[in-house]
């Protein structure tokens, strides 16, 4: 039936919904509307990302001083492996620093794609070594990582520290993004950084520098070393290297730091890349104090540890001694 | 053996190849365990790139754009000489495209033209069928006038380049964003679980780190529109578009294998038609076609009266209703001759614009061992195997830094990456001999060898710490990996804004020792737009675009002096 013109009253039922199907339909728009309106108020200003604080916790792997072995101690032998041992012996052996079950870090410079030669990383040879030795002590997993410069696959490849350490049954780790925790350093300058996981959550960290020229630190030794367990804009660091050398190893107090003083790179540190500027020396320091090993090691270098901003820095801070010999040390030159 | 065996048969066929092709993307990888004592440089254990060396249009185009055919390349002969005898079975059993092309466009579609009457038209020869001729006699002049395009539209590049700097970089920021939104719920069990799932697959799936490759929406929508319009006509690539399968039709001129009919049994039920890959006629009364047909021979499986029979020298002869078998290219003369003036007209035009080499991007760096400019493009095909391979995701398809005439050609992005000394995977991968593979010593050189140079290093000192801003820094010395090395440092006594004096070490470069490698640029703390940066000038595959009347032996450069 059509609809009646000029405004008159239309027949009941034709043009209007049912009371039903007004209800149905009108609580479907509002339904909607309500979502919607109730969608916008609970995400209205909500933070869905908290900020959260870095973590603070000291990793001190360091363990209690003992007055019968030196600080410090120097082998020289040809044969590497015998040098480590040698070296490790003066200052107690490996069983006063890793005990039975515990999880140890080693912590090698693998900074370059570099093979050994080239003396930009450390020895595969002294690497495979200590692993050997951390396990023969009883130790429950070795892991062996660090945060290289050049892509990560192809340092730990070529300078042969991948090969060596599985081999002696080390876990190898390559770092990669999430391997991260972010981690007040307390520094003076250092806050918070991204540092890769293993280098906190383990029982022991064994650090194993070689000896290397640098333009800008002078040298890279034990405490440089530390910068390998950043993550995040490392590039950023070499504005106040001395600084930051300092608060690094303020931070992270390894229990040993071995020294490859077997071949030194005198020139184009810390990268190398010549073998004419490799010096061989056949040397292995084992340590307790980080500073009296890099006071020692600059003397490969030709230089006084007394001339190098972070080391002076370092022995203010409490760190360790410069004078070496004070610390107790003990030379086999074989 | 009956026909559904044969059927099962190209099935297993277009799988497996399929399996193998992306197997080889994924293998197009630095996966290497080498004895460093015994070798000191990095080998690929598969020739990852031999797949792309099948492919018969790869070779004609290198092969006419430069005279040769490189190396592996003759292997495409195994696919070109079958093809002449049986027709495009490539298309329909081998290549990895037209398999996903299948797979994609016989998902049930809610589309007309997909189902009954509607599928059946789709699937009759069309007249657009006729353009993938056109572009490959396009891309035929254009390769033997100096210009390798082909491989923009090429399956085997398309696909290559396709899995490798778009599907399996986009997979592996899928899989991160997942993982980390499941593991933000903060539930223990769930957590473990999503990454043991994605451990399980990672290792093999995914690569060492994620991947940030420049312009991949480029090859995300010539990809994507590839896969999208099979859901309009069925594989309307293959039959339409795709120059490789355009060539192999061509070669299936004389071909002695094709469809006989039988129009005496037939009932005219057209269930040939609605299974037909190649829109090649299959059924009886009308002219079946030769150079469409992939031999995916679902027509004869389809059909219920065993009319139709694939065979070797089916007859020629037919009736009113059955015409004969057509094996002649349906293409017309005079589109035949504007085709091949377009492409012979494409190299001059080029080249009188100025984006090849007159006003080229300075930041066009070329990977190591990359022949020179005009015989780069003439050997190129886009694979983006190189930028696969690359451990350091230097190497990045170009949009428009080398014109158009070498989109998704690679260049180096120091930013992105730079070029790892020791590495020679590149050249290892070059299936055309674009880049050329280079040992160990022609890469870094020694006292007598020359090391091969990608560029030289600049500095803007208007943004370098010490230069600008009284500031230490020198981080791309510390890098700078030449021996001796190419940034060299004076030391100076400067004053900083409140007249403090520092002493910064400034920064120089040697053009006599740079190479280009871009490991300053990548390292610098200047992080948005680097202070040092790298451009193509040096490059030691050009005689012209060099700084240098002559460049000294590194035994000349004294090393440097320690501060």
């Amino acid at each position: 039936m059509p609809l009646q013109e000029n405004g008159r009253i239309r027949p009941k039922g034709i043009d209007r919904v049912k009371r039903r199907e007004f209800i149905k339909r009108a609580s479907q728009a509002t339904g909607l509307a309500a979502v919607c309106v109730g969608g916008g108020w609970f995400f209205h200003d909500r933070e869905w990302f908290k900020y959260e604080p870095p973590i603070v916790h000291k990793p001190d792997f360091q363990i209690a001083p003992d007055n019968a072995y030196p600080q410090i101690s120097l082998s020289r032998n040809q044969d590497h492996v015998l040098a480590l041992r040698d070296a490790l012996d003066a200052v107690g052996g490996i069983a006063r620093f890793v005990r039975a079950g515990e999880r140890v870090t080693v912590k090698p410079n693998v900074g370059w794609d570099r093979t050994a030669a080239q003396a930009a990383n450390t020895s595969p040879v002294l690497v495979g070594e200590m692993v050997r030795q951390c396990l023969d002590a009883g130790a429950a997993e070795v892991i062996v990582t660090d945060v290289t410069c050049n892509e990560a696959r192809r340092c730990f490849l070529r300078s042969g520290i991948k090969e060596a350490a599985e081999k002696a049954g080390a876990k190898v780790i390559l770092a990669v993004e999430d391997d991260y925790l972010v981690m007040d350093l307390k520094g003076r300058l250092l806050t918070s950084w991204p540092v890769l996981r293993h280098f906190v959550e383990t029982d022991r960290l064994i650090n194993m520098p070689i000896v290397k020229h640098h333009s800008l630190s002078m040298c890279t030794v034990g405490m440089k070393n530390l910068y390998g367990i950043l993550g995040g804009r490392r590039n950023q660091l070499h504005q106040e290297i001395d600084q930051s050398i300092v608060d690094l190893a303020m931070f992270s107090r390894p229990t040993l730091t071995v020294v490859d003083a077997t071949r030194v790179l005198m020139r184009g540190g810390p990268q190398g890349g010549s073998l004419d500027d490799v010096n061989i020396e056949h040397s292995v320091i084992c340590a307790t104090d980080q500073v009296a090993a890099d006071a020692r090691a600059v003397e490969f270098l030709g230089l006084a540890a007394a001339d190098v901003a972070h080391i002076v820095q370092a022995e203010k801070a409490g760190l360790g001694l410069i004078d070496y010999r004070a610390a107790g040390y003990k030379e086999n030159l074989g | 053996m009956t026909v559904g065996t044969v059927r099962n048969l190209r099935r297993f066929s277009q799988v497996s190849f399929f399996g193998v092709f992306c197997w080889l993307v994924l293998k197009t990888n630095f996966e290497v365990a080498i004895s460093p004592d015994t070798v000191s440089e990095v080998f690929l254990p598969y020739p990852v790139s031999i797949a792309l060396q099948f492919d018969p249009l790869v070779a004609l185009t290198t092969l006419l754009a430069n005279g040769t055919l490189f190396k592996g390349l003759l292997w495409s002969l195994a696919v070109l000489i079958p093809t002449i005898f049986l027709g495009r079975f490539f298309c329909g059993w081998v290549c990895p495209l037209g398999t996903l092309n299948h797979w994609i466009s016989e998902i049930r579609s809610e589309r007309i033209s997909f189902r009954g009457k509607g599928k059946i038209e789709s699937n009759r020869y069309k007249k657009y069928q006729r353009i993938k001729y056109y572009i490959f006699l396009f891309m035929i002049a254009a390769a033997l006038f100096g210009t390798l395009q082909s491989g923009l539209l090429d399956p085997l590049p398309l696909m290559a380049r396709s899995i490798g700097t778009l599907v399996l970089p986009t997979a592996h920021a899928a899989a991160d964003g997942v993982l980390g939104w499941v593991k933000s719920f903060g539930f223990k069990p769930l957590s473990g679980a999503a990454q043991f799932v994605y451990d399980m697959f990672a290792p093999f799936l995914l690569n060492f780190r994620q991947v940030h490759f420049h312009g991949i929406v480029s090859i995300a929508i010539l990809f994507g529109g590839i896969v999208v319009t099979n859901r309009v006509f069925t594989r309307f690539w293959c039959r339409g578009l795709c120059p490789l399968g355009a060539m192999l039709g061509i070669f299936s001129r004389y071909a002695t294998f094709g469809l006989q009919k039988d129009e005496k049994s037939c009932d005219h039920c057209n269930l040939c038609l609605q299974s037909c890959q190649g829109a090649d006629n299959p059924d009886v009364g009308t002219r079946w076609r030769q150079t469409e047909c992939h031999v995916c021979l679902n027509c004869q499986a389809a059909c219920p009266q065993g009319s139709l029979d694939f065979k070797f020298f089916p007859t020629l002869e037919g009736t009113r209703t059955n015409p004969p078998p057509n094996q002649r290219v349906d293409i017309t003369k005079r589109k035949t001759v504007a085709s091949l003036a377009a492409g012979a007209a494409l190299f001059p035009m080029l080249r009188s614009g100025d984006s090849f080499e007159i006003n080229a991007d300075s930041r066009l760096i070329r990977p190591p061992g990359s022949v020179i400019e005009d015989d780069f493009l003439a050997r190129c095909i886009r694979c983006g195997q190189c930028m696969r391979v690359c451990p350091n995701n230097a190497l990045h398809p170009t949009l428009l830094e080398s014109g158009l005439e070498g989109v998704w050609t690679p260049i180096l992005i120091p930013k992105v990456g730079y070029c790892e000394p020791s590495c020679t995977l590149c050249g290892q991968v070059c299936p055309t001999g674009a880049i050329l593979e280079l040992t160990l010593l022609e890469k870094v050189g020694d006292k007598e060898t020359p090391a091969n140079r990608i560029g030289t290093a600049f500095f803007d000192r208007g943004r370098c710490l010490p230069w600008a801003m009284a500031t230490r820094c020198i981080v791309c010395e510390e890098w700078c990996p030449t021996s001796p090395k190419a940034v060299y440092l004076k030391e100076e006594l400067v004053t900083d804004r409140q007249g403090k004096e520092v002493r910064v070490q400034r920064p120089y470069i040697d053009p006599d020792l740079c190479t280009g490698c871009g490991a300053c640029e990548f390292a610098c703390p200047v992080v948005d737009q680097p202070a040092v940066y790298v451009t193509s000038v040096g490059e030691s595959r050009s005689p012209d675009n060099q700084i240098l009347l002559r460049r000294k032996k590194p035994t000349t450069i004294p090393p440097g002096e320690t501060p």
